[in-house]
């Protein structure tokens, strides 16, 4: 039997939601807070600003990260910016723009309210993150200065140099540090979740396994929240950081949190190319590089000299060739497949023709080198040790890889999953940006999330617990699913096979890139879902980890992560198949225009697919959550 | 591409903080040039596993650079021997044919090690719990356009924040010292007109806990050498200058209260 999924969106105009919700919601007084006690997994941007938040406003908080600091964590890596309607340029911006533009960005398939409050709360995040320090690029004035991006007209994005996510991290972490320091926040490092615990329906806690000695211990807390980041690694190759991976939010899945939209992963258009067989990860080059940089490849397939000697009339520049209002910063769905189908068609470059141009030199002869520099020195420096090449005098070289999830727990309003006292967060849940992300729109959502949402909406869920007590971890739940946990890693250890977990993470990672990439088919997936359940099988039984379970295992970590992205593959390419149509990032082959554009099919697949967790991921039980547009209006979307 | 052939690896093994350490020697018969130091190691520790040995712990995630929770001493030097580059951005296209590479963890006093190439840094997180932070509450923060922050302020401040906390600095320094570390921080929130108001408590909060737990500098300049994101040690001056303000500034503070 199918639940009915309730997204308490509040009632009143889409304007005055979250304020009617705010008003309505209910308090707890400052002295019953410190009574409280909530658990945060995770410490990127929404995790650390959600912890640091909520202890100051007096809640106990306990915060668990894998990392050995919560600096770590992958959010860092965001390079760009950060949108918000400031509209500080005159350029046009508001609240409803950045509401439209990422209702359209994401392809019709978000919810409304949740994308209105993100983009009305955006404007606190930048007077926030600018009060706590963060050295956002300024004018020669003092004001703040913003750079474009793609999906937008207009200029709507803060940066700080080409670290942007590493500087709003580092405030966060600050923020949570100085928590730390007052004893509001007790942080648990290299401690990583493995499973989540429900007494009476509620989520009442969690079991973690620290990282140094394999202990398996017990955390109960009256709300429980999930930063946990997103699930790219299922691709093996991706822009994620290595440790990232689904675990938690899979564990909580199955526990009776349902999983939304998986199939809606982005690739990113502009990465460095795949070098050899060996590699690990790929590297994102950021997005606000194609504000001066120029996309193209060589008309002529065979063309084989340096991309220097090429002369104009011998170039393709398609992307504003294709999409002329857009140009080089049409959205990123849109940006990859038009790369991908040029390199297919062979008019890739670079040795293994598995790349197209990035080219600056216009910029550089309009701006001068120094400006660029300024703009982009690090990405550039980035560049130059990984491709070895230098990008001032020869184009970048950049080919689409998987780099966000737009999937995630389901949730409501007020981020809640549907195993209540089970909050998500940030990338974790499936949220704001439904078939595809807008550029500088991740770090936004994050700390939307933790700062200016979750505060609110916990405090409505826990006022009515007043004076229960946290539940004890004595109580038989915790002891079953602690033993649940140590027998998992048990079995790890016990399999003595011949393949690292490392060699089946690739294998998986093949099938999910070849069938469940960036375009996908009938067949295609029908072949991956064939293919998936015999390469988890040989991974139960031929899996080899070496080591023990009682100090540091890497490989043992990393088994019981792979393990679990075996189980999403398996849903991600069911929700894909059952997905009979185009939108934004999900690209179905059978169902396009003709001259290659996504066909969205709003009859019947406006909605939200969220699975609920039946024991077997192949057979997951599907619900629907109907998408309603009062404001916007559900149209094609066109960026040519 | 090009293949290296013929390495050879003296790779820092210990089970655990109490344990005697050893080196182990592991061939490398070949390598693309494309690899990354720490996809070399990832080939290895393949090879390793198939062996039926365990693996060689390191720390890494992020691999672009930027998280700082790689480390590593390679060849005597804190993330090899490219300036300016974390060993996660180090690739094989720096060494050559038959190189014999030693690779260690870090090495410095307020760094145990916890198994092979593994450290613990949370004195780090000490430092900033101790002052490394502007106090500013969510919520109540005026508009961002408010607070005029010069553009030359704003680059200064960002040179400052650079800083990825690795931990390069304090493996280079002969004393141990954590000052570059610091004094980035400092130097990051000080310059600033939002870090005015704490300007000297955070200063003297910092050292403090600084001093606690690392060893003192003596203007080696080691670290500034070894820092991936080339930290000047002017921050040093800023942090020693400011700490020495902090003496008087916070004493005349305190007797206002």
């Amino acid at each position: 039997m199918t639940a009915t999924l309730i997204s308490k969106v509040p009632a009143g105009d889409l304007r005055d939601k979250w304020d009617n919700y705010k008003a309505d919601a209910k308090l707890v007084n400052p002295n019953n807070k410190r009574k409280f006690k909530v658990i945060v997994v995770g410490t990127g941007l929404a995790g650390a600003s959600a912890a640091a938040t909520l202890a100051e406003l007096g809640y106990q908080v306990d915060a668990f990260t894998f990392h050995d600091s919560p600096r770590r964590a992958h959010s860092i890596a965001a390079q760009g910016g950060i949108n918000a309607a400031k509209n500080y340029q005159g350029d046009g911006d508001s609240i409803n723009r950045l509401f439209i533009d990422t209702i359209k960005g994401g392809d019709f398939r978000s919810r409304e309210s949740n994308v209105h409050r993100l983009a009305q709360v955006s404007v606190d995040i930048i007077d926030q993150m600018v009060a706590q320090g963060v050295p956002f690029a300024r004018e020669y004035g003092g004001m703040l200065d913003n750079r474009s991006f793609g999906g937008a007209q207009v200029s709507r994005t803060f940066y700080a140099r080409g670290q942007t996510g590493q500087q709003l991290l580092l405030g966060a972490y600050q923020q949570l540090s100085r928590q730390i320091g007052l004893g509001g926040v007790r942080l648990f490092n290299r401690t990583e979740l493995v499973d989540v615990v429900v007494i009476d329906g509620r989520c009442s806690g969690i079991v973690v396994r620290d990282l140094l000695t394999g202990e398996i211990t017990s955390h109960a807390a009256h709300a429980v929240v999930m930063a946990t980041g997103g699930y790219g690694n299922v691709f093996f190759l991706s822009t994620n950081a290595m440790n990232c991976n689904v675990t938690a939010a899979w564990r909580a899945h199955r526990r009776g949190a349902m999983f939304a939209n998986p199939c809606f992963t982005q690739i990113h258009p502009t990465c460095i190319p795949q070098s050899d067989e060996s590699q690990s990860k790929l590297t994102l080059m950021s997005e606000s590089l194609r504000n001066d940089g120029r996309v193209w490849v060589p008309k002529n397939p065979d063309d084989s000299r340096p991309a220097e000697q090429i002369p104009e009339s011998e170039r393709d520049y398609y992307l504003e060739r294709l999409y002329p209002s857009y140009g080089n910063l049409a959205p990123r769905d849109i940006s990859s497949r038009a790369a991908k189908r040029l390199v297919d068609k062979g008019h890739g470059v670079g040795p293994l023709k598995n790349g197209v141009n990035l080219d600056f030199s216009a910029a550089i002869a309009r701006l001068g080198r120094k400006t660029v520099e300024e703009r982009y020195g690090n990405l550039f420096q980035m560049y130059e040790r990984i491709a070895g090449e230098d990008p001032y005098s020869t184009p970048m070289r950049i080919y689409p890889a998987t780099h966000y999830t737009m999937g995630g727990l389901w949730v409501d309003y007020e981020l809640g999953t549907t195993l209540p006292g089970l909050y998500a967060a940030g990338e974790a849940n499936f949220s704001d940006h439904g078939a595809n992300r807008l550029g500088a729109s991740a770090l936004m959502q994050g700390l939307a999330d933790g700062y200016f949402v979750l505060p609110y909406t916990i405090s409505n869920y826990l006022a009515p617990l007043l004076n229960k007590p946290v539940p004890s971890t004595d109580h038989p739940a915790f002891a079953q699913v602690e033993n649940e946990a140590r027998e998992r890693f048990k079995t790890y250890l016990a399999v003595q096979g011949t393949r690292s977990p490392d060699w089946f993470h690739r294998e998986l990672g093949k099938i999910i890139w070849d069938y469940c990439g960036m375009e996908r088919t009938q067949q295609g997936l029908e072949k991956a879902l064939s293919e998936l359940p015999a390469l988890y099988g040989e991974f139960k039984k031929d899996l080899r980890v070496t080591g023990t379970g009682e100090s540091v295992n890497q490989t043992l970590e990393k088994a019981g992560r792979v393990d679990d992205f075996f189980q999403l593959g398996m849903l991600m390419c069911r929700d894909a198949l059952d997905r009979q149509e185009s939108c934004g990032a999900h690209f179905r082959s059978e169902y396009q225009t003709e001259d290659g554009e996504a066909m969205r099919d709003d009859k019947n697949f406006c909605h939200v697919s969220a699975y609920n967790w039946t024991g077997d991921p192949m057979a997951a039980e599907l619900n629907k959550e109907p998408l309603v547009y009062e404001t916007a209006h559900l149209a094609t979307r066109s960026y040519k | 591409m090009r293949q290296l052939t013929d390495l050879t690896l003296k790779v820092w093994r210990q089970s655990g903080a109490e344990s005697p350490g050893y080196f182990e020697t592991h061939k490398v018969e070949t390598v693309s040039d494309e690899a990354s130091f720490l996809e070399m190691l990832d080939q290895l520790n393949e090879r390793l596993i198939s062996e039926g040995k365990e693996a060689i712990v390191f720390d890494h995630d992020c691999r672009e650079g930027i998280c700082g929770t790689c480390s590593l001493m390679i060849n005597g030097r804190a993330h090899g021997p490219q300036r300016a580059t974390t060993t996660c951005q180090l690739h094989m296209r720096t060494f050559n044919s038959g190189d014999e590479i030693v690779i260690e963890p870090w090495r410095a006093a307020a760094f145990p090690i916890i198994k092979d190439l593994m450290v613990d840094r949370s004195s780090f997180d000490r430092i900033v719990e101790a002052g490394g932070f502007i106090t500013a509450p969510t919520g109540g923060a005026p508009d961002a356009n408010l607070i005029l922050v010069p553009k030359p302020v704003a680059d200064a401040a960002m040179d400052s924040a650079a800083c990825i906390g690795c931990g390069a600095c304090v493996a280079a320094c002969p004393n141990g010292a954590a000052n570059l570390f610091t004094g980035a921080k400092i130097s990051h929130l000080n310059v600033l007109p939002q870090g005015q108001s704490e300007r000297y408590k955070r200063a003297e909060a910092m050292v403090m806990a600084m001093d606690d737990q690392f060893g003192s500098c003596t203007n080696h300049g080691e670290c500034s050498a070894a820092c991936p994101k080339e930290i000047s040690l002017d921050v040093i001056a800023t942090m020693n200058s400011d700490f020495r303000k902090s003496k008087s500034k916070n004493r005349k503070a305190l007797s206002r209260n």
